[in-house]
């Protein structure tokens, strides 16, 4: 808003100077960049507090968990066990003391493994992002691909079918889906491996990425990358039909409120050719929203992971959250909670980067 | 069908949403579960729980969806499990439905500290995927069902709390709100009157859609052990009993087929009811251009 | 310009799931004129000028004929109407910040139809942008060429829009409320910009507006428009002081006495 002197003839003869740029912030981008990685660093102290808290407020006692109710029974065992992971101090300082081994990386040591909670994520995670990784390119080129397809034949034959086939994805339970698809794919049909992640008598590549594909590709085992991907494609299957129904519904919807801005009605007013208004004005609007669900995706990929993990008998981070959550192994619930958590605000912190990308709105100003 | 839309003019919404052969389709499945809720023991055709030594029988007349491995009769147990899952999930949402809105309400209309809190509190819960937190939860809490109820109220209320914020926030600045309060109409009034309607309908909605949700979350808790206990025939862990006959896939096909049915069915409601709601969507949309 | 570039409207009708809501619609636009077309909302007169654009509803079904240089808009193929669409027939909306596209640069907003229409290459339809930028005055064109919507003012962004209708040099241009959403402040000089490029290329502009005050300082002919139908029709002068019809004289009624004549000034 003006401040001083006569903006009003100034704007009514039409010549009103452009406002002035704002001040503050010389280069806008690197504020908004440093404000978004501010809020996730807080996030992730947030996740950092919340996994301690809840693995520290549960009734459960994780002595009697870990030990057994033999040695649960000794004092001294008991008393040795707890000065170990620090169980005798108070919570803040547990919290504190929690913190500094984190900013060491060590995640402790899981009680049902033995080993260090590190070494046992760095087996897990690869696992489970492989999986992931090739469920989300599969699922964004066909899920936002029918979806944004549906909404430009909105209330046509084409629409109906996209809109059910979505809904029939997202509605069906992750793990009754991988059972029927273990079921048929693997029992009764034949065609694909049915659980691991390699076939037993095969030797897994030396681990370099830790994805089984791309390490066999590395070692130069054709075999091996065949046997691997053969693996993949069932539990992938499962993850894919619920990932494509949400992102299909999304970008659905996303394209259906871009077709109702006047932006593309003006497009048209200015006789571009139909696939121009699409393309150029149609989906460059819709980008953001879509955006913003495939990062969402990854938390619902994740969930349905652990799900599809346990029929597929799929080492990776949600058996293993499985198994360390019903055994009370807190320091792996711990590990599991904080990968997880900081993988999904690294993902939120990503997209918000792409919207300064794509978004003249987020960079300037 | 152009003179039946000029002449049901008034109380246009629920009939324009009901007319999609969806829609209908939906109200059907759900109807017809809610049959076999009220039902249930005069439609079981054998005692859910009693065991047999006909162990994973395939189907046949005594037992149209065979048997499980205790011998007993699929078909009740998946009857008896719509009184488990059905009400339980109608409960679960009826909780995070008022827990979560209460927040959200508190925090739109205080704003500050609380709104901090409560929305920093939210932003929390939804950083970790639902399921992982939920069986986190639940673990620690102990496998129960009441506990399982608790774990996925502390994953699901977030969604309730941000939706109705906003409502409230959008409600509040309204101008006949701002109007109201300065003719002198009372704060909880002004809630009542003003505030609440303009939030009801969008959280409905939001729970038809959620319902499903609540389903899949209940059944995905008691498939990995941690909702509720055997023997207790409830869907999610007759799938899990599926898992280890996996060759007997009746087992697992015929509660599975319950949960997707009736998931599906509160989709199509709540999909219809969203639309309904949403003014943008009942805009005409295309043109010949496209 | 000839006056066979103006448009004649002869009883038109749109029907929409069963219900007719432009009603045999008649009035003529002759080149070089603003026709200024009134009615309260829902009176049909947006209708009327989508329709002429070739983009009503979904749906609708059309009736009566569109006359634009001997041929009748209403039986083009729709391709056929596209082609003209943007190079001779073309609009300003109501409100810049949304019929401007937010992701995309104003000098591509500014070229992508000139290019297609025209077939001009990048340099030329850039050549004519920085033309149109200075005709509809907006200060330091080049500059503009390289930004945002979000980076102008309400009222620069409405002389961008009408910058974009007249790009491919059409004959006809369909305003639609194009002053409403803006300050009163720069209402005036919009009005101003929109007579002027009128004189000076001899537009035929069809100016869709509820403002009666807007319509008697712009328009040299109102046409009055209710449920529909046409209900009066005549120069500015006499429909405004001689109302004839009942609902005409109550909008005239309806006009504060005193309200300023807007007096734009010049830049």
């Amino acid at each position: 808003m003006p401040r001083s002197g006569e903006p009003l003839t100034a704007e009514v003869a039409g010549a009103a100077t452009v406002p002035p740029a704002p001040r503050r912030g010389r280069h806008p981008l690197l504020r908004y960049v440093s404000i978004r990685l501010g809020i996730s660093v807080l996030l992730v102290w947030g996740v950092t507090l919340v996994t301690f808290v809840m693995t520290n407020l549960v009734p459960a006692d994780p002595v009697t968990a870990v030990l057994g109710d033999a040695a649960a029974a000794d004092p001294e065992v008991v008393a040795q066990f707890r000065r170990e992971l620090g169980l005798d101090r108070s919570l803040p300082e547990q919290y504190l003391l929690y913190l500094q081994r984190l900013l060491h990386l060590d995640l402790g040591t899981s009680a049902q493994t033995r080993r260090p909670v590190l070494d046992d994520l760095r087996e897990a995670v690869p696992a489970t992002a492989e999986l992931a990784l090739f469920v989300l390119l599969v699922s964004v080129v066909v899920g936002v691909g029918i979806g944004v397809f549906a909404a430009l034949r909105h209330r046509r034959f084409a629409d109906d079918v996209v809109r059910v086939v979505s809904l029939v994805g997202i509605s069906a339970p992750t793990f009754w889906l991988a059972l029927v698809v273990f079921y048929v794919g693997f029992y009764r049909l034949g065609w694909f491996p049915g659980s691991g992640r390699l076939d037993t008598q095969l030797v897994p590549p030396p681990q370099v990425t830790g994805f089984m594909t791309v390490d066999s590709l590395l070692a130069g085992q054709t075999a091996t990358f065949v046997n691997a991907l053969a693996h993949l494609l069932l539990p992938g299957l499962v993850l894919t039909l619920y990932t494509v129904g949400l992102l299909a519904r999304f970008s659905r919807s996303a394209v259906l409120d871009v077709l109702n801005q006047e932006y593309v009605t003006a497009a048209r007013a200015k006789g571009l050719p139909g696939r121009v208004v699409t393309f150029r004005y149609v989906l460059r609007g819709a980008l953001l929203p879509i955006l913003t669900v495939v990062g969402l995706s990854f938390g619902s990929l994740l969930s349905g992971a652990v799900l599809t993990e346990t029929v597929f008998v799929w080492h990776g981070l949600g058996q293993y959250a499985y198994q360390a959550a019903t055994r009370l192994d807190l320091q792996a619930v711990m590990g599991v909670g904080l990968v997880v958590g900081v993988t999904y605000i690294t993902i939120n912190f990503v997209v918000d980067l792409l919207y300064a990308v794509i978004d003249p709105r987020v960079r300037r100003q | 069908m152009t003179l039946v839309s000029t002449t049901t003019r008034p109380r246009r919404r629920v009939p324009e949403a009901l007319r999609s052969p969806l829609t209908v389709v939906g109200v059907v499945v759900a109807a017809g579960w809610l049959l076999v809720v009220v039902l249930g023991p005069l439609l079981q055709p054998a005692d859910p729980l009693a065991q047999s030594p006909d162990r994973l029988a395939p189907l046949s007349a005594a037992h149209w969806f065979g048997t499980d491995s205790l011998g007993r009769d699929v078909l009740s147990r998946v009857i008896a499990g719509a009184r488990i899952s059905i009400p339980l999930s109608l409960l679960l949402v009826a909780l995070s439905a008022s827990v979560g809105s209460l927040l959200g309400a508190v925090a739109g209309l205080l704003g500050g500290v609380v709104d901090e809190v409560v929305m920093r509190l939210a932003d929390l819960v939804l950083a970790f995927p639902t399921i992982i937190l939920a069986m986190v939860v639940a673990a620690a809490l102990g496998p129960s069902l009441t506990n399982a109820v608790i774990a996925m109220l502390v994953v699901t209320w977030p969604q309730y709390a941000r939706v109705t914020r906003s409502l409230v926030l959008g409600a509040r600045d309204r101008e006949f709100v701002v109007a109201g309060r300065l003719l002198g109409i009372g704060w909880f009034t002004s809630l009542r009157r003003d505030v609440v309607p303009n939030v009801a309908g969008p959280v409905f909605a939001l729970t038809t859609l959620d319902f499903g949700n609540a389903i899949l979350l209940l059944s995905g808790l008691s498939f990995l052990g941690l909702g509720t206990v055997p023997p207790t025939p409830e869907w999610g862990l007759m799938v899990s009993d599926g898992v280890q006959n996996f060759t007997a896939w009746w087992v697992a096909a015929f509660p599975g087929l319950a949960i997707c049915s009736i998931v599906l069915a509160f989709n199509f409601i709540g999909d219809a009811l969203r639309d309904a709601l949403d003014p943008r969507m009942q805009k005409a949309v295309g043109s010949r251009a496209l | 310009m000839s006056d066979a570039d103006g448009l004649r409207i002869s009883g038109l009708t749109l029907e929409l799931r069963g219900q007719r809501i432009l009603d045999g619609v008649d009035l003529v636009a002759p080149a070089g004129q603003v026709t200024g077309l009134a009615g309260e909302s829902g009176s049909g007169k947006t209708l009327t000028g989508m329709t002429v654009l070739g983009l009503p509803p979904a749906g609708s079904v059309l009736g009566g004929s569109i006359e634009f240089r001997g041929t009748d808009l209403l039986t083009l193929s729709a391709r056929q109407h596209n082609a003209l669409r943007g190079e001779e027939l073309a609009m300003v909306f109501q409100d810049p910040t949304a019929s401007l596209h937010p992701m995309i640069s104003i000098g591509g907003q500014l070229t992508d139809h000139v290019r297609h229409h025209l077939h001009l290459g990048r340099a030329q339809a850039r050549a004519r942008a920085l033309e149109v930028l200075e005709q509809v005055r907006v200060p330091d064109p080049a500059q503009a060429l390289r930004k945002y919507p979000h980076e102008f003012s309400g009222g620069q962004l409405q002389r961008i829009a009408i910058g974009i209708a007249i790009a491919c040099r059409p004959s006809v241009l369909v305003a639609d409320e194009p002053t409403t959403a803006l300050d009163v402040t720069v209402q005036a000089g919009v009005m101003r910009l929109l007579r002027d490029l009128c004189d000076e290329l001899g537009l035929t502009v069809l100016l869709i507006t509820h403002d009666l005050a807007v319509m008697s300082a712009l328009a040299d002919t109102i046409v009055v428009m209710r449920h529909g139908r046409v209900v009066e029709h005549g120069p500015r002068y006499d429909v405004i002081r001689d109302p004839q019809h009942p609902y005409t004289r109550d909008l005239v009624e309806a006009l504060p006495d005193h309200r300023p004549r807007p007096t734009g000034g010049r830049p």
